[in-house]
């Protein structure tokens, strides 16, 4: 309990803080979001102009002020370029890439454990290195370069799939996630790799101890000796991985809504540091962020809650 | 298991791939079988043939030339980055590890606002305060890179400073930069190698990813990444374009984890 | 057990049978879209988002001018030729003295809110167009209005001296509803087709005006896919999710393997490498003109477009007619030598600069490749730097920071002001810090020439003087492609950034 009230406490300070650095970031590149929204429009008076209508012309302090007690009173502000309420602009972009994420996560868990379990357990030379090799290779397919293949294969050779077609969630479920299935494998495919190696290797450690001879010994099935023993301790690093790995997903989805032309919040964050559309950025870098802690900290408590060892730490 | 004795498959493989590639991307600092830049209207788009292995680009600039030079680009960034991230991990992590205290709650807290922080923002700040050029990028990536070294250095150090050795090297008065680099950091290289090696792959991706959104190696200087988003358009007409600059980046990333796959395995 | 694995192995050998599959693609895709007639509902491929404000005065992006050009009419508007039609107006008539233009507003014109289109929502519109306008040339035009009343159906516009381009004026005041307020986001006009939703990053979606007054479109929908990245659009339209693209590179169409028709035209934009006048090495018109010396555009063209293009002289694009004027194309013939020549009595021998572009326009960035590689031939030492669009704004094109850079204008109205205003030395918009006395004196000219000829003959006149003194290594005017579902015909280029939904329909 000690511990949660702990991370809880850290989490809202770095959140704090991340905020803070979004928002000075935004003081420090080049350009405002009156520069975007003028164009080639632009004059001195009107960009004077426009800069105070949206409060620019106030002291940046003063503005991280306002927006963070709006913020915790639950507004997220306007965005400047799309002129809607940052609330209303993540409630639609959201869902999609929480679904890419869950559904890649998903993947990532259904397919790797059972292919890990498998590579832990063959006994063939020859299939283990084919195993391992080809692990290796899948490691080393950026996501960005197998969603360009598989936009390619699947899109334009064997028109299994329309690429930009995306179908909104709102609109069929069904078709919003038959669409994601592709982008949510280029994103899962290195991860179920890393996974399954990773327990390959810790299945075939604790396969070396005494208390599987032992069990072996008093006859107990081969198969009941991995479920009860020997997955359960060699799970333990593959769940914090797999933590981890859920928030890796999330920032994966940048770059893969950009391949996939996916309207979510990865393309919007992308388009709204270049919009200099800082409420929407500021958002978008709280929620990443606090998504990324969180997942870290379930981490760490499945850490502790699967490995009493660590408890004293 | 009493295997040992068999060659290590992965560590020959690992090898041979990296030796290649090594000996192709340092060939590429100094030579290209054309210039990486010339460009000539009547050869554009040519398919892989003898005269070009990956065939040319939309300007007629011969891919394979322009991979070289990309994939020394991507090469030298990446070892740099993971140099940088692992120095200052080390720095940062051994002093957390073994003293402890505020200076290693604040330190780690920033690791955690690093780690949360979109890296893209993160790499556009610095970039466009610094402009777009390969040691900005170095330094960009570099800063990104250190939190993870750091987090697992500092774990050893919290766990071996307590160890009797020591202890009783404290006892008898050796100094403390002694105990943390000649004492314990030897211990924690086990697990630093396959963070290096994690590191260098991931260094090598999110330069390509830079280059991919576009905030990476300036043009007309060749870049894998932006190699490969060039190379969407013409996916259909001039495939070769995509899949030579893609695999360099496969092939790149393989021939380490092999290498780092052997090592460890020979160590076991 | 081992089955499983045989399932992981395909899993992983697909990537790698990729490059095996390649060669057999041509055949593959060829003639599978469909050409069902009769279908009503366009998906179309736009490769940026729209502007923040859809308002029509608001509007800076030519990329959203060119689909709101559906919505928005004004009393007269532009036709494919160049030439301006009745809109909203039925009929004009001009004075004497060219001094008073009356218009006749049509019978039962009807927003697509249903409210008919009165007088007052006419002066209205004129009067916040003046007010609002972010284009500086419009709200300027407009300024010089002496008066302007309504009566009935009649609207007068009284002018202190004759204008002959004056209709391009009007055209580019949309006319809209009086104290609507939501122009911003839910843009309410005229047009053949009617504003129905707009998701950001996502699509937005036109209908067709059932109640227009030149009859309904055949189109019923059209539904405009926003992709921000033009190597991601691409692959959509060649995987056949899209009915019709524009702004396509000569590349990009060759590689497309699903039988669209194909359309060429002109992209209506000067590119040129625009030099800041104002600021050392580019203030000297002899390092000026060297570069132009050392660009071969022939070459320029042929590697970047296979030759299609048309080259440019000046800061006008052909599509101007009369206004253009092709014997300024061939000024500075390819000369490296001459250059050379050139920038050694300038003392700027060994000459190196940035060029500055925006990152989100790849034909932009690919000219600069080229030009980076030609120049150096010519010993001329240019370097890239690659710039965000936001940044391009605020350092090049607002804070005039930049030594050189590679961009196209385009004409927001009909009118050779809408290109050539800029370069006046006090307008705000004059990035390149042009000055030049005759010059100004030749666009004054313009505007108050007597009558057409004098005035085209002005323009030609400001057009010279920004070649003579290589205001800007002028390049080209680029060609446009657009690729359309062969179920759909009736694609027309217009001079401007306009995309024409109600010209376009079912194939028969």
């Amino acid at each position: 309990m000690k511990l949660v009230l702990k991370k809880t406490a850290s989490l809202i300070i770095t959140l704090f803080i991340v905020s803070l650095l979004a928002f000075l970031a935004f003081q420090i590149i080049p350009g405002d979001p009156t520069t975007k929204i003028l164009g080639t429009n632009a004059s001195p008076e009107k960009v004077q102009a426009l800069r105070a209508q949206l409060g620019l012309d106030r002291p940046v302090l003063l503005r991280y002020w306002d927006w963070l007690v709006s913020f915790l009173k639950g507004d997220f502000g306007t965005s400047y370029n799309y002129l809607r309420p940052v609330g209303s602009l993540l409630a639609d972009k959201l869902p999609v890439t929480i679904a890419l994420t869950l559904l890649s996560f998903v993947m990532t868990v259904v397919i790797s454990i059972p292919l890990g379990i498998l590579a832990g357990r063959v006994r063939s030379q020859a299939a283990d290195h084919a195993g391992v090799v080809l692990n290796q290779v899948i490691m080393a397919v950026p996501p960005f370069f197998f969603g360009i293949l598989s936009c390619y294969l699947f899109g334009i050779v064997l028109k299994w799939f329309q690429p930009g077609n995306y179908i909104s969630l709102s609109d069929s479920v069904a078709g919003g996630i038959s669409y994601l299935l592709l982008p949510a494998l280029s994103l899962a495919l290195p991860r179920i790799a890393m996974t399954v190696r990773m327990l390959r290797g810790s299945i075939r450690e604790e396969l070396t101890h005494n208390y599987v001879y032992t069990a072996q010994a008093r006859g107990m099935s081969p198969g009941k000796i991995l479920i009860r023993h020997v997955l359960k301790n060699a799970m333990i690093p593959v769940v914090t991985f797999l933590a981890v790995s859920a928030a890796e997903i999330m920032t994966g989805t940048i770059i893969i809504e950009q391949v996939f032309t996916i309207p979510g919040i990865g393309r919007l964050l992308v388009s709204s540091i270049g919009n200099r559309d800082f409420p929407v950025v500021q958002a978008i870098v709280v929620l990443l962020a606090a998504w990324i802690m969180i997942v870290n900290f379930i981490a760490d408590m499945l850490n502790h809650w699967m490995d009493p060892r660590l408890a004293g730490m | 298991m009493g295997k040992k004795k068999k060659i290590n498959g992965y560590l020959l493989t690992g090898g041979i791939l990296s030796a290649l590639l090594t000996a192709v991307i340092v060939t590429g600092f100094f030579w290209t079988p054309y210039s990486t830049t010339a460009m000539n209207a009547k050869e554009k788009m040519q398919p892989p043939s003898l005269a070009h292995f990956f065939g040319t680009d939309n300007f007629g600039r011969d891919v394979f030339s322009r991979v070289m030079q990309g994939a020394g680009t991507s090469f030298l960034i990446a070892i740099l980055v993971v140099l940088i991230g692992c120095s200052a991990g080390i720095l940062i992590g051994s002093l957390c590890g073994y003293f402890g205290g505020t200076a290693d709650l604040i330190l780690m807290r920033i690791c955690d606002t690093i780690t949360a922080f979109p890296a893209i923002l993160l790499a556009l700040v610095i970039i466009s305060i610094a402009g777009s050029n390969v040691s900005n990028i170095i330094l960009a990536l570099g800063i990104l890179f250190i939190p993870s070294f750091a987090r697992v250095v500092r774990i050893q150090y919290a766990g071996i400073r307590d160890l009797n050795y020591i202890k009783s090297a404290r006892l008898a008065g050796v100094g403390t930069g002694r105990i943390l680099y000649s004492h314990i950091l030897p211990n924690t290289i086990p697990i630093l190698v396959p963070a290096m090696t994690i590191g260098f792959n991931n260094a090598v991706l999110a330069e390509a990813s830079m280059s991919f959104l576009g905030i990476g190696i300036q043009p007309p200087q060749a870049s894998l990444g932006s190699m490969l988003k060039d190379s969407q358009n013409y996916l259909t007409s001039a495939p070769w374009y995509a899949l030579g600059s893609g695999f360099m980046i496969v092939l790149m990333i393989l021939a380490f984890s092999l290498l780092s796959e052997g090592f460890q395995q020979s160590n076991r | 057990m081992k089955r499983r694995i045989a399932s992981l192995l395909s899993l992983v050998v697909l990537p790698c049978a990729l490059s095996m599959g390649f060669g057999a693609t041509a055949v593959m895709a060829a003639g599978t879209k469909n050409a069902s007639s009769g279908k009503t509902e366009l998906v179309v491929g736009l490769s940026q988002d729209l502007d923040n404000s859809l308002d029509p005065y608001q509007i800076t992006a030519a990329g959203t001018r060119e689909v709101l050009f559906n919505v928005f009419e004004g009393l007269v508007k532009p036709d494919t030729d160049g030439s301006f039609v009745d809109a909203v107006a039925s009929g004009h008539s001009v004075s004497e003295d060219g001094c008073t233009y009356t218009f006749t507003l049509r019978d039962g014109v009807k927003f697509h809110n249903g409210e008919a289109v009165t007088s007052d929502d006419v002066l209205y519109s004129f009067e916040t167009c003046a007010a609002t306008a972010t284009n500086t040339a419009v709200a300027g035009a407009l300024s010089d209005i002496q008066d302007i009343t309504a009566s009935d159906n009649e609207i007068t516009i009284t002018l202190p001296e004759a204008n002959s381009s004056f209709l391009s004026t009007v055209s580019s005041v949309s006319i809209i509803p009086k104290d609507y307020t939501d122009q911003a986001t839910a843009p309410v006009g005229t047009g053949p087709f009617r504003f129905e939703s707009y998701s950001p990053q996502d699509k937005v979606v036109f209908v067709r005006n059932e109640d227009y007054y030149g009859g309904a479109p055949q189109l019923e929908k059209v539904i405009c896919r926003i992709y921000e990245d033009a190597n991601a659009l691409f692959t959509s339209l060649d995987a056949g999710t899209l009915d019709m693209a524009s702004h396509l590179a000569l590349e990009q169409v060759n590689s497309l393997s699903n039988g669209y028709e194909v359309i060429e035209g002109e992209m209506n934009l000067v590119q040129a490498l625009y030099l800041n006048n104002a600021k050392a090495p580019f203030d000297d018109e002899k390092v000026r003109q060297a570069l132009c010396y050392a660009v071969d555009v022939d070459s320029l063209l042929e590697l970047t477009e296979d030759g299609h293009g048309a080259k440019l002289g000046s800061s006008i694009y052909p599509s101007f007619t009369k206004y253009f004027d092709e014997t300024l194309v061939d000024a500075y013939p390819y000369d490296p030598e001459k250059a050379a020549e050139l920038l050694e009595e300038a003392g700027a021998s060994g000459l190196s600069f940035t060029i500055k572009v925006p990152s989100n326009y790849q034909p932009h960035v690919d000219t600069a490749n080229v030009l980076v590689e030609m120049l150096a031939a010519a010993g001329i030492n240019a370097s890239i730097q690659k710039v965000e669009w936001s940044t391009w704004l605020s350092d090049v094109y607002q804070g005039r920071d930049f030594e050189a850079t590679v961009i196209g204008f385009d004409a927001a109205y009909l009118s050779p002001d809408a290109l050539l205003q800029r370069w006046v030395s006090t307008d705000s918009s004059n990035m390149i810090g042009y000055s030049n006395e005759a010059y100004d004196a030749a666009i004054e000219k313009a505007h108050h020439a007597a009558d057409d000829e004098a005035q085209v003959e002005a323009y030609k006149e400001a057009q010279k003087i920004l070649s003579d003194t290589a205001a800007n290594v002028y390049l080209q005017d680029m060609a446009d492609f657009v690729v359309l579902n062969p179920a759909f015909t009736g694609y027309e280029f217009y001079p401007l950034y306009a995309i024409d939904f109600s010209k376009i329909h079912p194939a028969e």
